[in-house]
């Protein structure tokens, strides 16, 4: 067969739906709550720790090939890309680039 | 109070047009096409095809829950863990939804209205739509994140067949460079986003409790890392408030 459903079908099925499910009841539930009530602060606060959680577990425990990157080179790059962030007047761009220089050069310097 | 009935259509294009401006000029533009290069690449390596890959981006638009089905397909991995493993992995996804909703919805919005923005959700639509939705009229904010939420989106599946195609080419740093840039993006502008006390200690928070529940091997670490850390920041600005009040008579 030249065109394999196969691939598609779990795309759907086990790579689509389990993921999309989390937006749907998110609709659900956030729609009868009000902009400017106590859970949707406490909900708000709870989105953005999870932010954080996922930002520390990528630089922890990261997938595939930044698992090669010492983890103190992976460490200073988020470190100092905030600190860009900072120093340049809360420039999202200057913590990106920073952090992106400081990984890519950290690992190329500390290859064997 | 209903919507005001002299509102042109034009008013609403020009929401869906500041979210297309908004998301080209936001660093999540840049960020994204190098995030999807290294998907499309990934798919390239692992035999799938560029359209598939390219639908994977459209369709589950969740960098984490992509990665996690395209490694997760390979034979001998069963396909009941690997769903399981896509939905833990996209558990965030829920919070973002709920907390997004009250902010671009008015009275007259329909359910089916807020489907297509709800679809475009992930960190980085959600984190320049609460940005920026507060500032506009409300008629206009749903309109707005699908201008932000297809740009990105859009960028994200092109640039995955950019990936794929190029992968041949692509030095074997650029691989961690590219995954690197989910952490330091979000970090950055979460942090750009933080005005309140609230909103300051869930990030520093999240920061902290997140690796120790990480090295715990606490199941679900990410949900109660976002529990856990986003009640104690809630409670924080409770008690900041209560403050201020008793101060201020």
């Amino acid at each position: 067969m030249n065109f394999p459903m196969e691939p598609y079908l779990a795309l759907l099925l086990i790579g689509f739906l389990p993921s999309e499910v989390w937006r749907w009841l998110g609709l659900l539930f956030g729609r009868g709550l009000d902009e400017n009530s106590e859970i949707i602060l406490w909900v708000r606060a709870v989105a953005t720790a999870l932010v954080a959680a996922v930002v520390a577990r990528i630089v922890l425990f990261p997938p595939g090939a930044l698992a090669a990157v010492p983890v103190e080179v992976r460490l200073a790059a988020l470190g100092l890309g905030f600190l860009a962030f900072l120093v340049f007047r809360r420039s999202a761009f200057a913590g990106v680039i920073v952090g992106e220089a400081v990984l890519i050069g950290g690992a190329a310097a500390l290859a064997p | 109070m209903a919507t005001p009935s002299s509102e042109p259509a034009a008013v609403t294009s020009g929401g869906f047009l500041l979210g297309c401006r908004t998301a080209l000029t936001s660093v999540f533009a840049f960020v994204i096409s190098f995030t999807y290069i290294g998907f499309g690449a990934l798919c390239h390596d692992y035999g799938l095809s560029m359209g598939w890959a390219m639908l994977s981006t459209a369709l589950q638009w969740a960098g984490p829950a992509q990665v996690i089905l395209v490694t997760g397909l390979a034979p001998g991995i069963s396909l009941i863990e690997t769903a399981v493993a896509v939905s833990l992995s996209s558990v965030r996804l829920f919070p973002i939804v709920v907390a997004l909703i009250p902010v671009v919805r008015h009275e007259s919005t329909r359910l089916w209205q807020l489907i297509v923005p709800v679809h475009f959700m992930a960190i980085s639509v959600w984190i320049e739509s609460m940005r920026m939705a507060p500032r506009l009229a409300r008629d206009q904010r749903i309109a707005f994140c699908n201008g932000v939420g297809l740009t990105l989106l859009s960028i994200g599946v092109i640039f995955t067949g950019v990936g794929y195609v190029i992968q041949a080419l692509l030095p074997a740093i650029f691989a961690a460079g590219a995954m690197f840039m989910t952490p330091i993006s979000f970090l950055v502008s979460a942090a750009r986003n933080a005005k309140l006390l609230l909103d300051k200690l869930a990030l520093g928070l999240g920061l902290a409790i997140g690796p120790a529940m990480a090295f715990a091997k606490v199941e679900f670490d990410l949900l109660w890392t976002g529990i856990i850390a986003g009640t104690i920041a809630y409670g924080a600005h409770r008690l900041q408030r209560s403050r201020g009040r008793s101060a201020a008579s």
